[in-house]
């Protein structure tokens, strides 16, 4: 039977019966009582079998596993290549192209989703009393919130915007293993559709961080969350490896690691941050799981557990992956901010140089997360001292971001607008960093309302910022058509305005002692608390302009040029959209990506130009 | 940069300098200092605070003099001059904020050290994190500290030694040093009193510590910090503070009776 989602559908069933089958035989075997125990029978048959029947459904293993039987194969099989209708983006696809506009698409979904939890939140905390929601769906709402934002949106959304890119940008036709980066693409939906399950079985409420011992005594639910995050993890990792590879192999002609665009670099970081944490993430959620499900003892201290050995594994992952949340948002300004400037990036090499030194860096903080969590004291002098250390590379990263816009031609589009919105809300979350860095300070605002402001900071007007700042930039690009460039502005300023509004008062609430995760709160921070909840309904229907503007714009805009924003890089030498191996011909790169203003500079030739002949040529436009 | 740049850029950091102290100064931050650990707490934040409003009005000025300054002119197809780099401003961008956060890690050290100290004639109070309230146990006099720094709680069994005085609030004298000895029940809590500049988790089989020398006397709030399930947002008490004499008599009265409820 031909792959689809008919045989989907029915390879899903069946894996969930042989898993079924497999924990019900056990048991009875064993003589269990009872054999059939819904806990490990969802845990092993829904989130472990059942994926697994859904991929093979859908066709993401036929080629490996026909090789692997001796059936002929092509490696350069091309078959699921490409998108002639829309139907195509509903398939195992092997285009980076498609796959990239898949990622964006579905994360998107996850991101209004996520929003809407958030608004949920805000509307309990309107109000200084218990208003509308249970404690314990409370608890599920900000925790599915946060752990869909980062797992299903931020990180997915950077992997996809680089998916559709980066290959171009190096002067590659593809990805390095298409496959394998179909396979990464088609394992997100499962992962947020599991969170989003969790819901149903309630008990995915012990915050995205899921400390142990409170997550092994939360409810069965929790389960879900350690499932989809090993899901969602492989999917992370799978596409790093690939990216590692496809940069490292597969770079045009000239392409020199010092001529790459910054979005290559910073994806080339991020990938080594992705492949070197996840492991760490994934074993910290197995062992919750085995405590929970299996009576394990990794983090009971009644039978010798460690609880605090939970929080340095998770820790380990989850500091760099603020960093994963980061660097390919590093990446994407830098496009913008030279494109949109008309000039060159100010001291290249030293900003690709800050990203490796966040990349090392990153590696050795990630207990100042545990400042006050009772790790041996003196361990929190080093980690304050990598922590501070930090705003050193990002510290350079802004001030040549400002150099670069210096005596530029500043072109205030919506993308540059986004992009130095990042760079401005990033300065004020790097400067509250320093108070969450510095240890007697963060004794008293850890687990405040200071550390939500920090992270909205960070990762909403750092990440999400520079996600918009990506998606209006290539949008062109990936679409074949211009987006509304007056919808783009307001969506930026209601936004930005908004976001402010919403989270700076954080700042004060929490210095003031108001702690995180609570449902109910002391009366005199009730008024701050109804003002963030406003903003935050303003800025949550700011995503509706955004919604709409690309609907209608991938719709019925008006046709892109192949190079609206005259940039230098080669996804702008192509068409818009590009062609099915994006280069008739292989590239020659031959200079710098950012020689704006350089007479007679050319970053690449392509397949029919004469190649330059010196001063007689001017700057590709 | 020209002349003329450079005093117009300095004009807007002062500016925007003037706009963030005011924030600083007029918004009520901190609440109420109520310890000498958070007179160091709050000297190294307003440290802190100092050097980020000077970083803020520099970075926030240079932004915006070149936002407006540099705007493009509608039909001005031109590129910008090529300038790739200049060694010398990005060494000095490299080496001021090394020297900045040197500056910053000395200061914070030194709060810390000093804010970690154990004086010799220490009150010896001990702590109970469970869902969802705290229970906070005074050892008698020559009470023996057992293996895990606990007098009172068993930490096997959780249970509270029957000559220890107990109390739901926490109730310190003014002006001598209290080491607290923490640990939890079941979940892991975090004890904070926004006043004292003070919090740490409570972690089920750990003992923590942090001593607190409270300076004024009065009634604060003991929050928790740590999601620890559904009563979290709810598990408050009081840390209430009052001259040694008075703190002598609640003592000795016999737990129970002792008026806890009141201040
Ligand atoms: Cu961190
Ligand atoms: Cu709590």
């Amino acid at each position: 039977m031909a792959p689809g989602w008919l045989r989907a559908a029915w390879m899903t069933a069946l894996f969930f019966g042989i898993g079924f089958g497999l924990v019900a035989g056990i048991r009875a075997f064993a003589g269990w009582d009872p054999a059939i125990d819904w806990e490990p029978i969802i845990t092993v048959a829904a989130l472990t079998m059942a994926p697994i029947g859904f991929l093979s459904g859908l066709g993401a293993f036929d080629y490996w596993l026909g090789w692997a039987f001796g059936a002929p194969t092509r490696p350069d099989d091309h078959s699921g290549h490409g998108a002639r209708s829309w139907s195509d983006y509903f398939r195992i696809n092997t285009d980076h192209k498609v796959i990239g506009i898949q990622y964006v698409t579905t994360t998107i979904v996850f991101f209004l989703v996520g929003g809407m939890l958030a608004m949920l939140v805000r509307a309990e905390l309107a109000r200084p009393e218990a208003n509308f929601v249970d404690p314990q769906t409370y608890n599920e709402l900000f925790t599915a919130h946060a752990a869909l934002m980062i797992f299903l949106f931020v990180i997915p959304a950077f992997a996809g915007l680089a998916n559709y890119v980066l290959p171009i940008m190096i002067g590659a036709p593809d990805m390095a293993f298409p496959r394998l980066n179909a396979l990464s693409y088609w394992l997100l939906p499962i992962a947020g559709i599991m969170m989003l399950a969790s819901f149903f079985f309630p008990g995915f409420g012990a915050g995205w961080t899921n400390y142990a011992p409170l997550a092994v005594e939360q409810p069965f639910g929790n389960v879900f969350f350690s499932m989809a995050v090993q899901w969602a993890g492989a999917s992370s990792i799978a596409t790093a490896l690939n990216f590692l590879v496809t940069i490292i192999t597969m770079r045009a002609p000239g392409m020199t690691f010092w001529r790459m665009p910054l979005l290559v670099w910073a994806n080339f970081t991020t990938s080594l941050l992705v492949v070197i944490a996840t492991p760490f993430i994934a074993g910290s959620q197995f062992f919750v799981m085995f405590d929970k499900v299996m009576h394990t003892n990794f983090f009971d201290f009644a039978e010798g557990g460690y609880p605090l050995g939970y929080q340095h594994i998770f820790w380990f992952y989850s500091h760099p992956a603020v960093y994963i949340m980061m660097l390919p948002g590093f990446g994407i300004a830098s496009e913008v901010i030279s494109a949109m400037s008309r000039k060159p990036i100010f001291g290249y090499r030293l900003m690709a140089l800050s990203l490796m030194a966040i990349l090392i860096l990153g590696f050795s903080v990630w207990a100042h997360h545990m400042f006050v969590a009772g790790m041996a004291p003196w361990l929190r002098v080093p980690m304050m001292v990598t922590t501070l250390l930090i705003a050193v590379p990002t510290g350079i990263k802004v001030f040549s971001w400002l150099a670069t816009t210096w005596e530029g031609r500043i072109n205030f589009a919506t993308p540059m607008l986004w992009a130095v919105g990042f760079v401005s809300m990033f300065v004020i979350g790097g400067l509250s960093g320093i108070f969450l860095g510095a240890v007697p300070i963060v004794i008293h605002t850890s687990d405040t309302y200071f550390v939500v402001a920090h992270i909205h900071y960070v990762l909403l007007g750092g990440s999400l910022f520079t996600i918009f700042a990506g998606i209006y930039y290539w949008f062109p690009k990936m679409t074949g058509r211009m987006y509304n460039e007056t919808l783009g502005k307001v969506h930026f300023w209601l936004s930005f305005l908004a976001f402010n509004a919403t989270f700076f008062p954080m700042h004060i609430i929490g210095v003031q002692g108001m702690p995180r995760r609570v449902y109910t709160y002391d009366p005199q921070f009730g008024n701050w608390n109804l003002f963030i909840t406003i903003s935050s309904f303003v800025l949550g229907a700011s995503f509706i302009i955004f919604v709409y503007n690309m609907i209608v714009s991938w719709r019925s805009g008006k046709p892109a040029p192949s190079n609206p924003w005259r940039a230098l890089t080669l996804e702008w030498q192509v068409s818009s959209p590009p062609p099915l191996f994006n280069f008739d011909e292989i590239p020659q790169v031959v200079g710098n990506p950012y020689e704006y203003g350089v007479p007679g500079a050319r970053h690449a030739i392509l397949s029919g130009e004469r190649a330059p002949t010196g001063e007689a040529e001017t700057v590709q436009r | 940069m020209r002349a003329g740049p450079l005093i117009r850029v300095i004009l807007v950091a002062l500016l925007l300098a003037a706009a963030a102290t005011a924030v600083a100064i007029f918004v009520p931050w901190l609440p109420d200092q109520a310890s000498e650990e958070a007179g160091r707490t709050d000297f190294v934040f307003w440290f802190v605070t100092a050097i980020c409003i000077g970083i803020f009005a520099i970075v926030a000025a240079i932004s915006v003099y070149s936002f407006v300054k540099f705007r493009v002119r509608p039909d001005d197809d031109s590129d910008g001059p090529p300038v790739h780099g200049h060694t010398g401003i990005e060494i000095v961008w490299t080496v001021v904020p090394l020297i900045l956060v040197v500056a910053m890690l000395v200061v914070s050290s030194v709060a810390l050290a000093r804010n970690d100290r154990v004086p010799a004639d220490h009150l010896r109070v001990e702590v109970l994190g469970q869902q969802f309230a705290w229970v906070f146990a005074y050892p008698e006099e020559g009470m023996e500290v057992g293996k895990h720094k606990l007098a009172c709680i068993d930490r096997e069994t959780r249970l509270i030694a029957d000559r220890c005085k107990t109390s739901p609030n926490l109730r310190l004298p003014v002006g001598r040093s209290t080491r607290l000895y923490l640990t939890a029940r079941e979940v892991i809590h975090s004890f904070f009193v926004p006043e004292f500049r003070l919090k740490q988790d409570a972690v089920p089989g750990m003992t923590t510590a942090i001593t607190i020398t409270p300076t004024k006397r009065g009634d604060y709030p003991v929050i928790c910090t740590e999601l620890c399930g559904l009563g979290h947002a709810l598990m408050r008490s009081r840390a209430i503070v009052t001259s040694a004499a008075e703190f002598e008599r609640w003592r000795r009265s016999p737990s129970g009776e002792n008026g806890d409820t009141s201040p």
